[in-house]
């Protein structure tokens, strides 16, 4: 059994200019059938939901859906390969995979910050890529935590 | 801040001695401190602490213990950041060999030898690690390309490998579920998740986000029956399941894969209390704990993942922050609760978490339904408490509070914890 959530527009003839869209809700484990009544870009109603959350949730997912989006990037001179980057705000679906390709070249060198910005405006989203861990150079790590030199061999 | 916490000196003796530094070991190690314990130890395994949220780079965590969605990776550091100003004593690359009654813990890393220390109250919080191939017996070769969703979540996050090119995935757990996205983002093609069940193991946002998003399909109620493949994994047979989860081979099918990932579940990685002599849950596959999160061995502890899986990190360290308040408690002196009062599971829940619970003090019930209900749900503590929720399933757990007023004027020895469709509850 192939089981696919009905999510993508599927536009139904109500009228002439009403479509109906479904998505399904992901505010709680009720997981509501929302179906999304819209006039080309304009929402006339949502129906199904059982919360406010459900509400807003339709209306946000049939007229720009957007999704966190999290991946990594090469690093250079730290303990791992790789560190871990997300976007600062959620980025329109459609555009992960592209965002993730463009990122996929990239290398930075050890230390970084948390919160840091590796690429500003990807794609021209106005949103930034930021780290989402520190990582120390290696060898420098005993350095911070005990005030002592790397060892010459590390360093 | 630095992200690491290196140990100088390692005392001989420790109020509260933790075992594990991910969401679990970090909170009990702050409710320690705060609850008054003055030498604190946070052993660790890996090379840097916090655990399994390193690799979970991915977006989820913290809107419950920070009121902000943050990634695995910046959950760990706010939390190390946290048990480093509090002057916690953080051991890495160090493993707990064995936990004596009385505290007595044996250990062993590359910086201290083997050696042993004393510790007045323990906390295990040592996580869950993930069922492999044998678990489940799937028939066949067993070529390279088949493993655990996790372990791929590592190569591919931390060691910045991909496992192969075009990957199935057993089991729609949340694991499995992130991982289908992770692959295809890096551009594995993922050929579909199988699932043995009728319903997502996962959490339904995992569903939408992760393979709805992508048009990654998923088979409910199909099972892989088979690995083929000499050296490397070149295919993998499935077939769909009748109601009784048996497979029906004359409708099976292959598909051509050379990575298989599994994300067919967690168990409690408990081994020190079950070498302890604690008394187990054989639900959860993790300690009986009471409402301090004590185990059935005085003075050792046990929170998180190794007492029962938990779907969210926050819950780990919400529950793992009782146990360090109250290994700390009873480290300095402070007297046990009685803890007389059984919490046992009703119609349609799997188990409840804590075991015991004392009749003073405010607790946090969790416990986990059986069967979906999809629409009103009445969820009961005994004749104490009840509370209407909109709908439950398995994937997520759910939680109560238990408060001293409501159990005013009860008597009773046992609350059962039942989860029903509200309208068949009776008033």
């Amino acid at each position: 059994m192939n089981h696919r959530h009905d999510r993508q527009p599927q536009p139904q003839a109500i009228d002439e200019d009403v479509a109906t869209h479904v998505y399904l809700c992901t505010g709680c484990p009720l997981g509501c059938r929302l179906e999304v009544d819209a006039v080309d870009d304009e929402v006339v109603e949502v129906r199904g939901f059982n919360c406010r959350k459900g509400d807003r949730y339709g209306r946000q997912e049939h007229l720009d859906p957007r999704r966190p989006l999290s991946t990594t990037i090469w690093i250079e001179g730290a303990a791992i390969r790789r560190v871990p980057v997300r976007t600062a705000e959620p980025v329109p679906r459609d555009q992960l995979v592209a965002v993730v390709e463009a990122l996929r070249g990239l290398r930075i060198a050890a230390p970084v910050k948390r919160g840091e910005v590796v690429v500003a405006d990807v794609l021209g989203t106005g949103i930034d890529v930021i780290v989402t861990r520190e990582l120390p150079a290696v060898g420098q790590r005993d350095h911070l935590t005990t005030g002592q030199d790397p060892p010459a061999s590390e360093a | 801040m630095p992200i690491t916490g290196q140990l100088r000196h390692l005392e001989a003796d420790y109020d509260v001695a933790i075992v594990g530094a991910g969401p679990a070991g970090m909170a009990a190690a702050l409710g320690a401190r705060a609850r008054g314990a003055e030498r604190i130890l946070l052993v660790d395994r890996d090379a840097e602490p916090g655990g399994i949220l390193l690799q979970c780079i991915h977006s989820g965590f913290g809107l419950h213990a920070f009121d902000e969605e943050i990634t695995g990776p910046e959950y760990a550091q706010r939390y190390l950041e946290q048990v480093l100003e509090h002057d916690i004593d953080v051991l890495t690359d160090a493993y707990v060999m064995d936990v004596g009654p009385g505290g007595r813990m044996k250990l062993m890393s590359p910086t201290v030898g083997v050696t042993g220390l004393d510790a007045r109250s323990v906390v295990l919080a040592m996580g869950a690690r993930e069922r492999t191939r044998g678990a489940i017996r799937i028939p066949g070769d067993r070529p390279s390309g088949v493993m655990t969703a996790g372990l791929a979540q590592r190569m591919v996050n931390l060691d910045g490998y991909l496992p192969g090119r075009r990957a199935a995935i057993l089991g729609s757990g949340d694991i499995g579920l992130i991982m289908a996205r992770r692959l295809r983002l890096e551009g594995v093609e993922v050929v579909g998740v199988f699932e043995l069940l009728p319903h997502p193991s996962g959490l339904m946002r995992n569903v939408v986000q992760c393979l709805d998003d992508l048009d990654i399909p998923l088979h409910l109620s199909t099972t892989v029956v088979g690995i083929h493949g000499r050296d490397r994994l070149e295919r993998v047979t499935v077939a769909p399941v009748d109601d009784g989860r048996e497979p029906i081979l004359e409708r099976s099918w292959d598909v051509d894969v050379d990575t298989l990932l599994l994300s067919i579940g967690l168990i409690p990685d408990a081994e020190l209390a079950r070498e302890l002599g604690a008394l187990f849950d054989p639900v959860t596959g993790g300690p009986v704990v009471s409402g301090t999160m004590e185990t059935t061995i005085p003075g050792v502890f046990a929170a998180g993942n190794v007492v029962h899986v938990n779907d969210l990190a926050d819950w780990v360290s919400r529950e793992a922050r009782v146990a360090g308040e109250w290994a700390a408690a009873l480290a300095t002196g402070a007297r046990r609760p009685d803890e007389d009062v059984r919490l046992v599971p009703g119609d349609n829940v799997a188990y409840v978490v804590p075991h015991t619970i004392s009749r003073d003090g405010t607790h946090t019930v969790s416990f986990r339904v059986k069967r979906p209900i999809h629409g009103p749900t009445m969820l009961r503590i005994g004749e104490v408490h009840r509370r209407k929720v909109r709908a439950v399933v398995p994937a997520e757990m759910v939680t109560l509070q238990l408060a001293p007023r409501m159990l005013e004027g009860w008597s009773g020895a046992v609350l059962r914890i039942d989860a029903v469709p509200a309208e068949a509850v009776v008033r």
